[in-house]
C-alpha cells in the first residue's frame, strides 16, 4: 500500500516539476533562489543517503564491512571508473571484507 | 551558412545513443536496489515508467526499504529533484507545441534529454534533441530495470554474501561525485552526511534524509571573492 502511495505521490511531484515549464512559465525566468536551491538540494540530500546508508543499521549508528566498501568506491571514483565498475568493486570489497571478518 | 540537415541529425543520435547507453548501469542498479526494497518486480518497473527520473526513484525506494513513511519517501524524491523545473524552464521555448504534447514532452524532462536539447543551436534541432535523448533513455532505462529486477529478485540471501546492499551507497557516492567539485555543493554535502548521521538514532527512518536537506545553508552563502568568477 505504502508503495503505491509513493508511486503515485512521486509520478504527480515529480511530473509538476517537469511540466512546470514547458506548461505554465512560458518563458519566464526563475527566482534566483529557486535556482540556488536546485542546485544545493540534491548534494545535501545524496551525501544524507550516503552517510546513513553506509554507517546506520535500524536506528543505530554502525561501522561495518560497508564502510570499507564505500572507501573502494570512493578510490574508483577518483580513477575515473564508469559507473558499473564503482558499484561492483564497492560490492566485491565489502563482500570479501565479510568473508575475511567472518 | 544555412545548417545542413542531416549533420545535427546524426550528431544528435550519437549523443543520444551514448547517454542512453550510460543509463543502463543506473536502470540496472534501481532495479537491484527496489528488489533489495522489498518492492515487486511490477512496482519496480512502474516506478521506471511513470516516475521516470533516477535520483528520485532511488531515493524514495531507499527510503521506503528503510520503512520509512510514504511522505518522507516522496519528500526525499521530489527533493533531489528540483533541477527539472530549471531544465523545464530552459527548454520551454524550444518544446512549442499543442498543450497535449507539451504535456507528453514533459515527462521526458531529465538530464539526458536536456543536455542534448541545450547542446543544440536552433530551436527546431533543441527540440528533436531533447525527444531523441528523452526517447532513447526512457527505453534503456525502463529495459536495464527490468533486467535488473528480475535477475536480483531470485537472489535472497546473496544480498548480504555478495556486498549487494553496499551497492546503494556507492551508487548515491556516484551521483554525488561530480557535484562536489563545486566549494558550495561540497559544503552543503557534508553538512547534509553531518545531520543525517546525527538524526539516525533519534529520527524515524527516512526524516533524517529529508532533514539532511538544511545542509544547503552551509553552501548557500559564499564569500565575495569566490563569488566574483559566477
Amino acid at each position: 500500500m505504502t508503495v503505491a502511495v509513493v508511486l503515485v505521490g512521486l509520478t504527480l511531484g515529480t511530473y509538476v516539476l517537469k511540466a512546470a515549464g514547458p506548461l505554465l512559465l512560458g518563458g519566464r525566468e526563475l527566482p534566483s533562489a529557486v535556482l540556488r536551491l536546485a542546485e544545493l538540494l540534491p548534494a545535501a540530500l545524496l551525501a544524507a543517503l550516503v552517510a546513513v546508508n553506509t554507517f546506520s543499521s535500524a536506528d543505530r549508528l554502525v561501522l561495518d564491512a560497508r564502510a570499507v566498501g564505500l572507501v573502494a568506491a570512493t578510490l574508483a571514483l577518483t580513477l575515473r571508473l564508469p559507473f558499473v565498475a564503482v558499484v561492483v568493486v564497492a560490492a566485491a570489497v565489502t563482500a570479501l571484507t565479510r568473508l575475511v571478518a567472518g | 551558412m544555412p545548417p545542413c540537415p542531416t549533420a545535427p541529425r546524426r550528431a544528435i543520435h550519437r549523443q543520444a545513443a551514448s547517454l542512453a547507453l550510460a543509463a543502463m548501469p543506473f536502470g540496472i542498479g534501481f532495479g537491484v536496489v527496489s528488489v533489495e526494497a522489498g518492492l515487486a518486480l511490477w512496482e519496480a518497473c512502474a516506478f521506471s515508467v511513470f516516475v521516470f527520473t533516477g535520483s528520485a526513484q532511488f531515493a524514495a525506494v531507499d527510503v521506503l526499504g528503510e520503512g520509512g513513511a510514504a511522505v518522507a519517501a516522496i519528500a526525499a524524491g521530489i527533493g533531489l529533484n528540483l533541477r527539472s523545473l530549471a531544465f523545464g524552464v530552459a527548454m520551454a521555448p524550444a518544446l512549442a507545441g499543442s498543450v497535449w504534447k507539451r504535456a507528453l514532452w514533459s515527462q521526458l524532462m531529465i538530464d539526458e534529454a536536456t543536455a542534448v536539447g541545450t547542446a543544440q543551436r536552433d530551436l527546431r534541432w533543441q527540440r528533436y534533441g531533447y525527444l531523441a535523448g528523452g526517447i532513447a533513455v526512457f527505453i534503456t532505462w525502463n529495459l536495464s530495470t527490468l533486467a535488473g529486477a528480475a535477475v536480483f529478485s531470485s537472489a535472497g540471501d546473496a544480498i548480504t554474501t555478495w556486498g549487494i546492499d553496499a551497492t546503494i551507497p556507492a551508487a548515491f557516492l556516484a551521483l554525488l561525485w561530480p557535484r562536489l567539485a563545486s566549494p558550495d555543493q561540497r559544503r552543503a554535502a557534508l553538512a547534509g552526511a553531518a545531520i543525517g548521521l546525527v538524526l539516525v538514532p533519534v529520527a524515524p527512518a527516512g526524516v533524517s534524509i529529508i532533514v539532511a536537506g538544511l545542509g544547503v545553508l552551509a553552501g548557500w552563502c559564499t564569500p565575495a571573492r569566490t563569488r566574483s568568477g559566477s
